[in-house]
């Protein structure tokens, strides 16, 4: 590949390399303030090619590959070469991480312990861990909660915030300019646009957290908490991952473990404020 | 006919945690997960025994437990299912 850059984002490092140098140039000025892997050694692969070898001046599209590889992954547009970066490395996660029970959750840290947020796309997860990021707690990441298959602690993976829509105001009022990447319009997820984790987040990236509170909320409704019982709990969580079934037992036992070791609770928001209320009370109880 | 006869796999194939009123139950030959309510545990365990059909079984489950009348009805039901989600079979 003509251009590369390796990351270290949490425990995890990636080599992207690519065929153009936007992208990269995109990548490197969001992620300037990471840690480059130790001894350039890393787990995960994410190549940007080109769809097809005269597409890279033709108008030129960006396949996304990788040490693992989805048949169908769509091509992108150049001008979204940094989205089909962080898609790549959510990919290379989602099909090939081995050493941790992936869920599809967004945490922080409070107090050495660790608050897990997950639901479906909208729900909000992403934009309550980065607004919590902002006031008083330690980012973890967005996407991704990394559980330890050993000790069952978790462990932050704090790539850049995936911001989406309406999220994108909410943050920029609260975060300064600096921090973000530029805005992404139209692609098939709608407006995106990338903001860097503050420096607590990004020098704490190397410690894990023991899990406190596991919350599913839901955006749009009047501010309700719901129980949820364990047996559902443990349903949810096995949708949430993308590995469960690859890792066995494994994952078997640090699923039960999580779930019997943590309350957890559903909350209904209508704003951001009211989910930032629930989730302080929730944590307060559970402490 | 004489009634089907039904056997399980050793206790150390499989996983059992309890959630609240259910467990999760993960069976290691097959890798699936399962969650499952009573008294599905509790036939499970009564197979360790050794195999068994649906009037043996209840026998066995009616000295550990106190059953209601119409038990023997659900068990045979309740083994049906187990077999269709591969955690018993027959003998």
């Amino acid at each position: 590949m003509r251009y590369k850059l390796a990351l270290q984002i949490g425990p995890v490092a990636f080599r992207i390399g690519s065929t153009w140098r936007a992208p990269l140039d995109a990548l490197a000025r969001l992620y300037a303030a990471y840690p480059r892997p130790e001894n350039d050694i890393c787990d995960f692969t994410v190549r940007l090619e080109p769809e097809k070898p005269w597409r890279r001046w033709l108008r030129p599209s960006v396949a996304i590959n990788g040490d693992y590889m989805l048949p169908d992954a769509a091509p992108l547009p150049l001008s979204m070469g940094l989205l089909a970066a962080e898609m790549g490395m959510n990919l290379q996660m989602a099909l090939g991480q081995k050493r941790y029970l992936l869920l599809h959750a967004s945490s922080a840290e409070k107090d050495g312990r660790a608050l897990i947020m997950t639901g479906e796309s909208g729900a909000g997860k992403s934009t309550l861990s980065a607004l919590l990021g902002e006031r008083g707690w330690r980012f973890m990441g967005d996407e991704f909660a990394l559980l330890d298959l050993d000790d069952g602690r978790l462990w932050p993976f704090p790539r850049a915030v995936s911001l989406k829509n309406g999220a994108i105001k909410v943050m920029e009022k609260e975060v300064a300019a600096d921090r973000f990447g530029p805005l992404i319009a139209d692609t098939p997820k709608g407006d995106i646009r990338h903001m860097r984790p503050n420096d607590a987040a990004l020098s704490g990236m190397g410690e894990a957290a023991k899990p406190a509170l596991i919350l599913f909320p839901r955006f749009g409704a009047s501010e309700a908490i719901r129980p949820v019982g364990q047996a559902e709990i443990f349903m949810r969580l096995t949708q949430a991952s993308t590995n469960y079934v690859a890792l066995g037992q494994a994952g078997f036992d640090a699923l039960t473990g999580l779930v019997a070791s943590c309350p957890a609770a559903a909350i209904d928001y209508p704003d951001t404020d009211a989910a930032i209320g629930l989730v302080e009370q929730l944590w307060r109880e559970a402490a | 006919m004489a009634a089907p006869r039904y056997v399980a796999d050793p206790g150390d194939a499989i996983r059992l945690v309890a959630l609240d009123g259910l467990s999760a139950l993960y069976h290691l030959p097959s890798g699936t997960t399962h969650i499952v309510a009573p008294p599905a545990p509790e036939i499970l365990e009564a197979l360790q025994e050794g195999p068994a059909d649906a009037a043996e079984l209840l026998a066995r489950l009616r000295e550990r437990y106190e059953l209601e009348e119409r038990a023997d009805e659900a068990i045979g039901i309740r083994l049906i299912e187990l077999e269709q989600a591969g955690l018993v079979r027959r003998a």
